[in-house]
């Protein structure tokens, strides 16, 4: 069981919001919601020194016409961090997250099948066992008398699962996959020759992953990916890593926090808990509306060419942090941003992006999140933070949720 | 009535076709097509319209 520590910062704490940003703060992302909400009021395109030099979007209208600008922004790098990879457009090191056009459009057509509804759809059934199995296994716990929390015992064991199967990974890996997730995107602000290093580390488990699957070929992702041809040549040896680090990361972390999101949201208003238990009709717009409220993902480009964008200076490599989560919060775009409504119908929500990029994985994220709810609320109808909010430990860096979650189950 | 969707707009969010498998359908690489010739009967217009008011590219449309 992993509890992450948040890792030591080269930069130190944040002293000013508007001007000294730093996601990898820890009360970033705790108070993320309230400082958007202060951004947009008064700096709706924040600036900050920290990694050498990063913008902070915070209105629908800027994050949505930056994730359109193919030209003047290049995802060739999309987690800031204090090392920029030297992966060069159109490609980058992680395709198709990390590609440009036209390259972009090629590589993410040989994963788009897979990850298509209907491909997805057919594994509702297993997602359902390993929820009901990770349940089991908190009763257990409960009923020793052990402390239960809804993030390390739930929620971060279920998109790691689906994705090694999917993959063809050790299962019991999982602990390692978490690390890699951990050491990519959350040890982002810390030393730079420890970040390379650990970069080091995850390929060379991948080369060793992809060696194995050449020499025992089989049914799985990795095998298709070292078979698959773009333009008629097959994918070199690191490419393929690159494309399964993308699965890796951004299948794990991600989801595990929008269900961990939600759980908390659940833990924290009766009214909506009980609603949704009583009348699953409203699981679609309840689901949707968490996507909307608490999108873990924030992306991020590196600016391509020095352009004034509504009269910020920006220059060539510098960052640009593209908070989704922020720009489904804006009340011009939508009416109470800052209330959860679960029987919200419309919500044209960007949790999973927008443009040429948005979320290869976002069938199945929202199938892992729906059913993990669904789940969890058909086995513990009644449950709450089991001490204070000061208990929940969210997440640093782009992705956002809790790490730690512990609940309070009552039982009838 | 007849809906549209513009398939250079569509990114494969998939909304409309969760929200109305009726009118929609997704192709192999989970974009939306229109069913048939996109004429909606009139007990599917409110479905129709949810469609166009949640898709986040803005990509389908409805018209007379």
């Amino acid at each position: 069981m992993t509890v992450y520590e948040p890792p030591v910062s080269i930069y130190g704490p944040v002293q000013d919001w508007a001007t000294d940003f730093d996601h990898a703060d820890p009360e970033y992302n705790r108070n993320a919601h309230r400082i958007w909400a202060e951004l947009r009021g008064t700096c709706p395109v924040a600036h900050s020194d920290r990694y050498g030099g990063t913008w902070l979007p915070v209105t629908h209208e800027t994050v949505r016409e930056i994730a359109y600008d193919t030209e003047n922004f290049t995802s060739r790098a999309v987690v800031v961090s204090t090392v920029v990879p030297e992966d060069p457009a159109p490609i980058g090191g992680a395709p198709p997250i990390t590609s440009d056009p036209p390259f972009h459009h090629d590589a993410r057509r040989l994963l788009l099948p897979p990850f298509s509804p209907k491909k997805i759809a057919e594994w509702e059934g297993e997602v359902r066992i390993l929820c009901r199995a990770l349940l089991d296994r908190m009763e257990a716990k409960i009923a020793a008398g052990e402390r239960v929390d809804a993030a390390i015992d739930y929620a971060q064991h279920i998109p790691v699962n689906v994705i090694s199967r999917m993959l063809g990974f050790p299962l019991e890996d999982d602990d390692l996959f978490r690390q890699f997730v951990h050491d990519i995107l959350e040890s982002i602000n810390g030393d730079p020759e420890e970040r390379i290093r650990s970069f080091e580390r995850i390929d060379a488990y991948l080369l060793a992953q992809i060696e194995d699957h050449r020499a025992n070929p089989r049914d799985d992702l990795t095998s298709y990916l070292m078979d698959v041809e773009m333009y008629g040549e097959k994918l070199p040896d690191n490419m393929v890593g690159g494309v399964i680090l993308l699965l890796l990361v951004a299948g794990i972390d991600t989801t595990w926090s929008a269900i961990g999101s939600s759980i908390w949201h659940l833990a924290t208003h009766d009214d909506d808990r009980r609603r949704l238990v009583a009348d699953a009709s409203l699981m679609t717009t309840a689901i949707e509306e968490f996507l909307r409220a608490y999108a873990p993902v924030t992306m991020a480009r590196l600016v391509a060419q020095d352009h004034d964008f509504h009269g910020c200076p920006m220059k060539k490599d510098e960052w640009v942090l593209l908070p989704f989560p922020a720009a489904n919060l804006d009340p011009s775009e939508f009416p109470d941003a800052d209330r959860v409504l679960i029987d919200r119908q419309e919500n044209r929500h960007a949790a999973f992006g927008l443009g040429i990029h948005r979320c290869l994985g976002s069938n199945l994220a929202r199938l892992e999140l729906r059913v993990a709810v669904e789940e969890f609320i058909a086995r513990f109808p009644e449950f709450v933070i089991d001490g204070s909010d000061d208990d929940v430990v969210w997440s640093v860096g782009q992705i956002r949720g809790p790490r730690q979650l512990p609940v309070r189950v009552h039982r009838s | 009535m007849r809906i549209q969707v513009d398939a250079e707009k569509c990114q494969g969010h998939n909304r409309c076709y969760a929200l109305a498998p009726e009118l929609f359908d997704v192709d192999d690489y989970g974009n939306a097509v229109v069913i048939g010739d996109g004429t909606v009967s009139p007990e599917l217009i409110e479905r129709a319209k949810l469609a166009v008011a949640n898709c986040p590219e803005f990509a389908i449309t409805l018209s007379e």
